[in-house]
């Protein structure tokens, strides 16, 4: 067949002697870079096979001569990380609240590390501000439903509220109209004078002196008689401009009607204590730690 | 009537009923949504098939006349046609989402319009529906013009473009209506599976009985390639696919692989889409398409021979490189490393042989847009089959692995290497199938500057936001701790979103222009002078 092969007059290559639909093949060789460079990642291959674990076995696997596992690279990685945060996250860990408010340095460490944990766990309902959102507190604010003072703060971040925990914060806003205690007009009415509260504008023929009998009646063992709150009891100050859910008639009807009892889970347990007491002292710095 | 006739009509009759029972009984409203589309589809071909028995003249088609190979073109130019049609689909999925990325208002709020069904929709649109269509397109002209003979069977190239079609239809409707088995790349559920699986059966032996049929002693290059992505995609498909349905007549079903084996078959399975479905399919394009369009000799039979092989037993192995540091044994992860590392230069076989092609027919660049285009085309897929084996070494995978630079990564080889090879070969088929003359060759360079330019813009904005990302989430402060979270990765992102969505709007827009110039071609062209393809065959 090869004495039919003509020669390409461009490459002077030979072609194979082969045609389809007009294509013919030049009889280049192999480009030998190509070649070279094909044996060289096979070799260095095997290379790697000799070192690194590689081929299964009947049971087991060829371990290589490093020895090398991910887990035990992890391991390592972890353990460097301990190492570089060590004595430091060590002395944090023994300082009481009050010691690492007065130190600048582990302030510094605490509030670093506050805000990594708060970044990845807390700013998904909160903001990653703090600045929160309708039915999650913004922590930027000096108003707290449950404490501001360090200790409080770290309360409620190692138990959270309505979380299942034992030692959570207990305390529920009541389903004043679900419930039947409040009538629908008696609803529209108290929403009126908790409006009136904080110098919000109420309805034209609201009547303030029905709707302070019936705040007076309903609204204040929980909420205080000059309605400031309760923090024992997670009841928010309703004379404040600060509204968790919204300050409008219709949200205050709902809130009344159905009640709230907005959740925030525990964190001992999924956080270390030392991790927990950053976290408490970088949110009290946030803005309105008391 | 003949056999097949008769047979398939049949056949189609049965399915018909069958999936009308399925219809009424679903136990879901997309189960049975689909059975009606099944069951109107069926009926619909059984009523074609009929129409076609009584047009026909009492002899089929013959296999030649006066000597000379009577192509059989019609189901070629059906997928050619969907090809276009759902490529810009396609494409304008990937621009919505893509738009979603940088505005998530975008999504509307809306199930059916949510990134996480529109994704897959635009992966197998694109993937599967345009590059598939292409494929069969390319694979059917191909195998009949380099064997010289007639394709295989009467209805079964039909049977495999209208049915594969069809299970296009079934897989996009059920992501928008939340039907999809969380498999990337394999979210058709059960029915859609085996539907293709009827279908791929099919195009298999229609491929092999053509090939065997042959009138030229040797089997062209082209067709080791077409045969390799068809074989092994039937395996691929078997392999990840066995499930189990909750009922016959539901929607739902559960894969039969657990854990970490579920893992290593869904990504032995997801490599090898990319190997065998959008590498050796459309290397088998390039090795018929380039020689012909640039009037030039394939530039190394020997090479095509040892890539060829070398590609096809190394590239089966390279899956484990998308479990790098996962629960998936060291082991593993090592072999597909170093697998990946070897595939490197059989890959770049093919990129020599498409390129060293053109020796002796550079100056054609200048003059000839298609086959610039092509050329264009070669060069992403040499810089995509160097970037992927650099992407599997772990040290580098551990910087890269989950950001958007495996993004860019994935389009500069499906929008440079799969989506340029495609437009070339269609650019070149559809003239030849319709005996037109291309409508503008004008208009293909405008195609091809603005698509470059989309490209180029997309993954030079993937690799930046990829790298910043990889970095940002590694990056530890003096103190030891994380510098960023994850949403302020999130957020440097976002410049890059919006220019990652202009360059997909510009490769649209360049899909679109060569839409409007296949269109013109077929509808308004000029009658080639020079002998085509179909010259001895009036369209069917």
């Amino acid at each position: 067949m090869s004495e039919h092969n003509e020669i390409d007059r461009v490459s002077g290559r030979s072609t194979t002697g082969h045609e389809w639909d007009g294509i013919k093949e030049l009889n280049t060789p192999l480009p030998r870079w190509w070649v070279l460079t094909f044996y060289a990642t096979i070799i260095w291959a095997i290379g790697y096979w000799i070192v690194y674990p590689a081929w299964p076995l009947v049971s087991g696997y060829t371990t290589g001569l490093f020895q090398y596992s991910t887990r035990a690279s992890v391991a390592t990685d972890l353990a460097d990380l301990e190492k570089l945060r060590g004595e430091k996250m060590a002395v944090l860990g023994n300082a009481s609240l009050a010691d690492i408010e007065k130190d600048p340095a582990l302030l510094a460490l605490a509030r670093a590390r506050g805000k990594t944990v708060f970044a990845d766990n807390c700013a998904p309902c909160h903001g990653s501000g703090g600045a929160g959102a309708k039915g999650y507190p913004n922590l930027n604010d000096d108003d707290w439903l449950w404490g501001g003072s360090l200790d409080q703060i770290m309360q409620t971040i190692q138990f959270g509220a309505r979380s299942g925990h034992a030692k959570t914060h207990e305390g529920q806003m009541l389903a004043f109209g679900r419930d039947g205690v409040l009538k629908k007009d008696e609803i529209v009415t108290v929403a009126n004078y908790v409006r009136s509260l904080s110098g919000l504008s109420t309805a034209p023929k609201f009547d303030l002196a029905a709707g302070k009998k019936i705040f007076t009646e309903n609204c204040t063992s929980c909420h205080g008689d000059n309605a400031k709150g309760n923090p024992e009891l997670g009841a928010p100050n309703l004379t404040d401009q600060i509204w968790l859910y919204g300050s409008d008639e219709e949200t205050l009807v709902e809130t009344i009607t159905n009640g709230r009892a907005g959740v925030m889970p525990a964190w001992v347990g999924r956080l270390d204590p030392v991790t927990v007491k950053a976290l408490a002292v970088y949110v009290h710095s946030l803005g309105g730690g008391k | 009537m003949t056999m097949g006739e008769a047979g398939l009509a049949s056949a189609l009759a049965f399915f018909a009923f069958v999936s009308f029972l399925g219809a009424a009984m679903g136990h879901d409203a997309a189960f049975s949504f689909h059975a009606s589309l099944a069951c109107a589809a069926s009926l619909i071909s059984v009523i074609m098939i009929g129409n076609r028995y009584l047009d026909r003249p009492a002899e089929l088609p013959p296999a030649e006349i006066g000597g000379r190979p009577n192509y059989n073109l019609g189901p070629i130019k059906f997928a050619s046609a969907m090809a276009m049609f759902w490529g810009i689909a396609g494409f304008a999925v990937g621009l919505i989402i893509a738009s979603q990325l940088a505005w998530p208002a975008l999504n509307f709020d809306l199930p059916w319009t949510t990134f996480g069904r529109l994704r897959p929709l635009h992966t197998s649109a694109v993937i599967f529906a345009f590059g598939g269509n292409v494929l069969i397109a390319t694979s059917f002209y191909v195998v009949q013009k380099t064997c010289r003979t007639r394709l295989a069977g009467d209805l079964s190239p039909w049977f495999v473009v209208v049915g594969y079609n069809f299970f296009i239809l079934i897989a996009g409707t059920g992501y928008l209506l939340g039907v999809t088995q969380s498999k990337e790349y394999a979210e058709p559920e059960w029915y859609a599976d085996l539907w293709l699986t009827i279908v791929w059966v099919t195009y298999l032996l229609v491929f092999l009985m053509t090939l065997v049929k042959r009138k030229e002693p040797h089997i062209f290059v082209a067709n080791w390639f077409y045969l390799a992505f068809i074989i092994t995609i039937a395996v691929l498909h078997l392999g990840n696919n066995p499930a189990l349905p909750v009922s016959f007549l539901g929607s739902k079903s559960y894969i039969a692989w657990g854990g970490v084996q579920d893992a290593m078959f869904q990504w032995w399975y997801g490599h090898n889409a990319v190997g065998f479905f959008l590498t050796a399919g459309f290397l088998a394009i390039m090795y018929y398409f380039i020689p012909k369009r640039a009037e030039r000799p394939v530039y190394s039979y020997r090479l095509s021979i040892i890539h060829f092989w070398a590609l096809i037993f190394l590239y089966i192995w390279a899956g484990p490189h998308h479990l790098h540091y996962t629960a998936l044994p060291d082991w593993a992860q090592t072999l597909g490393m170093t697998f990946s590392i070897m595939l490197w230069m059989p890959s770049w076989g093919g990129m020599i042989n498409g390129l060293m092609t053109l020796s002796g027919a550079w100056d054609k660049l200048r003059t000839d847009p298609v086959l610039r285009m092509m050329v264009v085309s070669v060069a992403f897929y040499g810089m995509s089959t160097f970037e992927g084996p650099m992407m599997s070494i772990k040290v580098v995978n551990s910087l890269s692995h989950y950001t958007d630079w495996t993004i860019g990564h994935v389009h500069s080889g499906a929008l440079g290497w799969v989506g340029f090879v495609s437009f070339g070969a269609l650019y070149c088929l559809v003239p030849w199938l319709w005996n037109r003359q291309l409508y503008s060759l004008k208009l293909v360079n405008w195609h091809f500057w603005i698509a470059t330019i989309g490209i180029v813009l997309y993954i030079s904005a993937m690799w930046v936001s990829g790298i910043l990302q990889g970095l940002m989430w590694r990056a530890y402060t003096s103190l030891g701790f994380l510098e960023y979270s994850f949403i302020e990765s999130v957020e440097a992102m976002h410049p890059f979103y919006i220019i990652r969505a202009a360059g997909g709007a510009l490769f649209l827009v360049g899909a679109l222009i060569m839409a409007f110039n296949l269109w013109m071609t077929v509808n308004a062209g000029q009658a080639s002078e020079t002998e085509g393809a179909g010259a001895l065959q009036p369209a069917e």
